[in-house]
């Protein structure tokens, strides 16, 4: 381990801000998601994860904002365990209606000020999965949401891009 | 007793079922099947049900064969496999929440997928029940003894993962019992799909688990392409594989990281997020897409590879092939970390192998089924790979199996860039084509093998189409891993299994 440890150290960043340098718009956007949360808060934003009912595949996206390549956190962005921690609830899936009692509770659960992202296709209508017996069809038929950020996944860029605009449109 | 192949030519046989044999049998010939089950001689490889029969799929070592029985359900009722075969029971629990079909003689009677919240019962059978009964609180299995306490877990959980149920029962921080419940990501793809055109269907098979697009798709394409007795074109055929093994790279990436993150060895999570990273980057340049999505569909593929694409690919397997050894051997060299990971969460080889686990779950704990190479399907009769088995059992074996099978799909993306056929990738599927013709799937997805079964009606769309996911056989003994181990210790061993959620709540 001292041998990866020392290695990662001499090499510089393993960690690869190169490729978050490469690209450019990400280090952009995550320095005005920074400000923009900082202005409005007064603080790093807290965000819960909610998985109504989704396939996986936004999870997966969302996972990488924490990757050494995102490093959300450096943005003073961070996932919180319990929605009684957050400030945004990020929720995926075309809310099935199984899930959707959970997603009230954890609704309910969260303090205000508070704000919902409805995260990728099926989170804005149920997208692929609207229309049968066991969907609700999209976040917004279960709680109030003041965002989506579509794709299906969307990427992790565009998921900070979502937040940022998140912030811009609660000010 | 008859094998597998005895009794399909005892049944009605259905010609219109590809590649494998399926035949209508009386109740007996069903029993009969159910004690191969009981006693080892067959695998269970799905069940699932329709409007008024149920179909189940076997599949013997010896001699080599696959089929599927049907048993029409007279009075809605056919007769329980789980009464002697308990990898059944969530099956045909949920073929009663969906189809109003009873297992006779079933030892569990709790709904799995129905929640209750429906406002209806029995969604796809043939009558559906509009007005359904108030949902009884779930029932969990009991646990007696002094000093006894239960700790619930989820459905929302602490971490970014999916929806799930656990109750645990702990004496202090052992767990005495753990039962999942699970459904709530049930999203009714299998009445979604009925009526669906192929070009939709393909899209839903691709979403039922996200991490698995790939594989989905190939199940259900392949499915389609054996119900109408069309071939992909080679190029297509090996294209496919490609994506399939980037796509099993990229969860193996992020679970080996992941199982280390949950024994709170951070490094690693990093280290491999960053090879996981690359992959998607790089699947993203090859095919238009980070996971691959819709690039996969009856007929060929969505997305050719060009010559960058390649250059990038092997670009990628070179670096990957610089930086794991390292990442392998620290995993190898950490004490702290092989403490929590060697003994923890032990799968028995016994269970393993009753239950049919596939994938990484099965290979560590003695199971030697990899789909690619005991149902072989193109490429993969054309490639050399190894596929690799332990018997330990633990966390640590899971990890292991994870290690060699990330090498071997390094070496099996060279060998289908140095070798990719030129030619189309698609060909165009014949319209109207299908009425009554039925297909059937088996590949091996990153978790372990997806079985797609499908009918096309007679406009060439979807009568009905079934996917079971591998976690359908991997999740019940989960609950049998954890017993023992401490309640800390849950998310280590939850991550080393990673079921999927969503493909088996479909």
């Amino acid at each position: 381990m001292r041998k990866t440890l020392f290695e990662n150290l001499l090499k510089g960043p393993v960690t690869e801000p190169a490729p978050a340098i490469e690209d450019a718009a990400l280090a952009e956007l995550g320095t005005a998601l920074e400000r923009a949360a900082r202005r409005k808060l007064g603080r790093s934003l807290s965000i819960r994860e909610v998985d109504a009912g989704s396939c996986n595949g936004c999870e997966l996206e969302i996972h990488a904002l924490n990757n050494p390549f995102y490093d959300l956190e450096r943005f003073g962005l961070r996932f919180v365990a319990s929605p009684r921690h957050a400030d945004v609830l990020l929720v995926t899936g075309p809310v099935t209606k199984n899930m959707q009692t959970a997603l009230e509770r954890t609704y309910r659960a969260t303090p205000d000020p508070k704000w919902v992202v409805a995260t990728g296709d099926c989170a804005l209508d149920g997208g692929i999965f609207a229309g049968g017996y066991a969907c609700v069809g999209g976040v917004s038929a279960a709680i109030p949401v003041d965002l989506h950020i579509r794709g299906c996944p969307p990427s992790p860029l565009q998921l900070l891009k979502g937040l940022l605009a998140l912030l811009e449109k609660a000010r | 007793m008859p094998t597998l192949g005895e009794m399909m030519l005892q049944g009605r046989a259905m010609p219109e079922h590809h590649p494998w044999p399926r035949a209508v049998v009386d109740v007996g010939l069903w029993q009969l099947a159910t004690r191969r089950l009981a006693e080892g001689h067959a695998t269970l490889l799905g069940l699932w049900g329709e409007a008024d029969a149920v179909h189940m799929a076997l599949r013997e070592e010896t001699p080599p064969a696959i089929g599927v029985l049907t048993v029409e359900c007279k009075n809605r009722r056919f007769p329980s496999i789980a009464a002697l075969h308990p990898p059944a029971a969530r099956l045909e629990r949920a073929i009663r929440d969906l189809y109003g079909l009873e297992a006779e003689g079933a030892p569990d009677e709790r709904p799995w997928l129905d929640h209750g919240r429906w406002g209806t019962r029995h969604p796809l059978g043939q009558a559906s029940l509009s007005t359904p009964a108030a949902a009884p609180d779930y029932q969990f299995l009991t646990a007696e003894g002094e000093g006894l306490h239960q700790i619930a877990v989820g459905p929302v959980h602490a971490g970014i993962i999916e929806p799930g149920h656990f109750r645990f029962t702990a004496n202090g921080e052992a767990v005495v019992r753990l039962e999942e419940r699970l459904g709530y990501t049930h999203k009714g793809i299998d009445g979604l799909m009925a009526g669906a055109t192929l070009e939709h269907a393909v899209k839903l098979a691709g979403r039922i688990s996200g991490d698995s697009t790939v594989a989905y798709a190939l199940a259900f394409s392949r499915a389609v392409e054996a119900a109408l007795q069309i071939e992909a074109p080679a190029r297509a055929h090996w294209l496919r594989a490609l994506m399939a093994e980037m796509e099993r790279l990229a969860n193996h990436f992020g679970d080996i990281g992941a199982i280390c993150n949950d024994a709170s060895f951070v490094m690693m999570h990093a280290q491999c997020g960053i090879l996981r990273e690359r992959m998607l980057r790089t699947a993203d340049a090859c095919f238009g897409h980070r996971l691959m999505r819709d690039r996969i569909l009856p007929g060929g593929v969505a997305a050719d590879l060009g010559r960058d694409g390649a250059a990038l690919l092997r670009g990628l397997v070179q670096q990957t092939r610089r930086k794991f050894p390292a990442l392998i051997e620290l995993y190898d060299n950490t004490a702290s970390l092989q403490d929590r990971t060697v003994g923890t969460g032990m799968l028995k080889p016994a269970l393993a192998r009753q239950y049919g686990c596939g994938g990484y779950v099965g290979r560590a704990s003695g199971r030697d089924f990899d789909t690619r190479r005991a149902v072989p399907y193109p490429p993969y009769d054309r490639l050399s790979f190894e596929v690799r088995v332990l018997n330990d059992g633990d966390v640590n074996a899971r990890v292991w199996i994870r290690i060699w099978e990330v090498e071997q799909s390094l070496a099996l993306i060279e060998q289908i860039l140095d070798r990719l056929p030129e030619g189309p990738i698609h060909v165009d599927l014949v319209p109207g084509a299908g009425a009554g013709r039925e297909g059937m799937a088996l590949v091996e997805g990153f978790r372990g093998d997806v079985l797609a079964w499908l009918r096309l009606d007679a406009e060439g769309r979807i009568a009905r189409c079934h996917l079971r996911d591998p976690s359908w056989f991997q999740w019940p003994v989960l609950e049998a891993a954890i017993e023992g181990n401490i309640v800390a210790d849950f998310p280590l061993c939850n991550k080393s299994f990673n079921c999927s959620y969503s493909g088996q709540d479909l």
